[in-house]
């Protein structure tokens, strides 16, 4: 269901321990991660995931606080998002 | 496999967060027909019930949207039928009582405006509209999120002028009797030529009576990012270019919003109606139309060329927005007004955007003069002649006009007045001394123009 798919943006200024935190709170919330990429943007880190949260027995507002919360600790900016608006806003 | 483009992503991104590209107001139009009854309590009774059936999870839907699409989603609004039309076959047609049904129904479910506080009297009044007529200002004064419209002329039907003039008192009286919030109520209330119903902005915001029971309306809106696309062009792309830029962007907030707009309805169970991709501005830095004036190569807004860029903005806007979705409604265009846009409120500040100006832009923009602070002692007849003269722009051209002005109790031209939140703020500007009243004062109806010999 492309309902079930959704897009977390992470970004902020490079250090170690981005990627390790991120994912380890998806696995703690049952989130599949299926796709990775990273890129710099004006001196700051920008990672985007692709995940699908079908088999995740929590709601999306708590995948979203709870990533949003593990962002914070390690300073880093978390937008989490249902991917439908990427693929309408950008697809005819 | 599913697949993702991080620079659409950034994008996105970019457009929401920097760009203030957001749904300006999901509207539910909701018919009150079938509310109608010889008795004032019933009918209040049916509207306020009808109401809640309907709307008491617009807000919580709306939210939960936003939260998921990370957008946001700014105002929750209702529109109703023309009330004029639901309270006059009651033996006490209290429509001040109706109005506070409204207002409660309205704080009850959480929703930040209901329109529909409304007459269609182009051709002239029933009994009910004359009475509806003169509740306007004191339901206006005693209400916080009413908001309320009239019709005074259509392309077919002409202009009624003893229309206008009543209007125009309509306008001063709601402006003195909010003096104590610098004529507030005047900011709620706004008169049309060929109004639009299925407009889901607001003041103008009703359930037109060839509407179906109920629907879901969409505004969205983004200045900012459009400003933002043209700023990022070449300083001497050719205008077809520049076109161009503006088309895809409204496609992409179109996008947007239709796909807000049917979950939403999905969610409440209703139809979705339209999509009415407006520009609309706000006071906040940089989500400005005149701002995308300066990025077209114009000084300022009020600059010569301003209606020329005006006027490509609005056929552009619509373009892109055609392409988007099936159902493009509402006003869909630019809006233009004063007190609404950092830019606009600047230009008119420093003198260089006068309300002469601002009417040949309406002539090309989405709707009309709109938000503009005028001196309190200015006559009713002159309101009267500036509300004719915006009508007829609309009648001879075919398209929506409207005129919101606040005639500032106590201020006069250069004092500065603040509304607050949307509404924003601005200097009151100065009106033309010349007397329009007997012109204003002959009443009658200005006949439909002819719609051939085009010239």
């Amino acid at each position: 269901m492309s309902k079930d798919k959704i897009l977390i943006t992470i970004s902020g200024l490079d250090k170690v321990g981005i990627v390790a935190a991120i994912s380890n709170t998806l696995a703690q919330l049952d989130v599949n991660i299926e796709d990775i990429k990273q890129t710099i943007m004006q001196d700051h880190f920008v990672m985007m995931m692709l995940c699908d949260i079908t088999n995740s027995k929590n709601s999306f507002k708590t995948i979203k606080e709870e990533l949003i919360k593990s962002g914070e600790n390690i300073g880093m900016e978390v937008w989490v998002q249902r991917k439908e608006i990427f693929d309408k806003m950008h697809t005819i | 496999m599913a697949d993702f483009n991080e620079k659409d992503i950034i994008e996105t991104i970019q457009m929401i967060k920097v760009h203030h590209l957001d749904i300006r107001t999901t509207t539910l139009a909701l018919s009150l027909r079938d509310c109608i009854s010889e008795d004032i309590k019933v009918t209040g009774d049916k509207i306020y019930n009808k109401i809640i059936k309907y709307a008491k999870n617009l807000k919580k839907y709306a939210d939960d949207l936003e939260n998921e699409f990370s957008i946001p989603i700014i105002n929750k609004r209702i529109a109703i039928t023309p009330i004029s039309l639901i309270g006059e076959s009651a033996k006490n047609p209290d429509y001040v009582y109706l109005a506070q049904v409204l207002d409660k129904a309205a704080n009850e479910v959480g929703v930040d405006f209901i329109g529909g506080y409304s007459a269609l009297v182009e051709k002239g009044c029933t009994k009910g509209d004359e009475i509806f007529l003169e509740s306007i200002p004191e339901a206006l004064a005693k209400t916080s999120k009413l908001c309320s419209s009239v019709n005074l002329a259509t392309s077919k039907a002409g202009i009624n002028m003893k229309g206008v003039l009543k209007v125009a008192d309509i306008i001063k009286k709601s402006a003195e009797l909010t003096a104590d919030k610098d004529g507030l109520g005047a900011a709620k209330f706004v008169c049309f030529c060929n109004s639009v119903s299925d407009n889901p902005f607001m003041a103008g915001a009703y359930c037109g009576i060839n509407e179906p029971e109920c629907a879901l309306n969409i505004g969205v809106s983004g200045p900012g990012v459009v400003r933002w696309a043209i700023e990022n062009m070449p300083k001497d792309a050719p205008l077809g270019e520049v076109a161009n830029i503006i088309k895809k962007t409204a496609f992409k907030i179109t996008t947007t919003g239709e796909l807000i707009g049917r979950e939403l309805a999905q969610r409440l169970n209703i139809p979705f109606g339209v999509i009415d991709l407006s520009l609309a501005p706000t006071p906040a830095q940089g989500d400005s139309v005149a701002g995308i004036f300066q990025a077209m190569g114009l000084e300022q807004a009020g600059a010569h060329g301003t209606t020329a860029a005006l006027a490509m903005l609005n056929d552009a806007v619509k373009k892109g927005g055609i392409m988007a979705s099936s159902y493009v409604g509402g006003l869909s265009g630019a809006f233009i007004p004063v007190s609404e846009d950092a830019g606009m409120i600047e230009a008119a500040k420093q003198g260089v955007l006068t309300i002469d100006k601002l009417e040949a832009m309406t002539s090309v923009c989405s709707v009309g003069l709109d938000m503009i602070a005028i001196p309190g002692d200015t006559p009713t007849t002159t309101i009267a002649g500036m509300i004719a003269d915006e009508m007829a722009i609309g009648m001879i051209n075919k398209k929506t006009t409207a005129v919101r002005v606040i005639p500032v109790p106590n201020k006069k031209e250069g004092e500065w007045v603040k509304f607050g939140g949307l509404l924003g703020e601005a200097p009151i500007m100065s009106m033309s001394k010349l007397d329009s009243s007997n012109f204003v004062n002959r009443s009658g109806r200005i006949p439909a123009p002819i719609h051939s010999l085009n010239n």
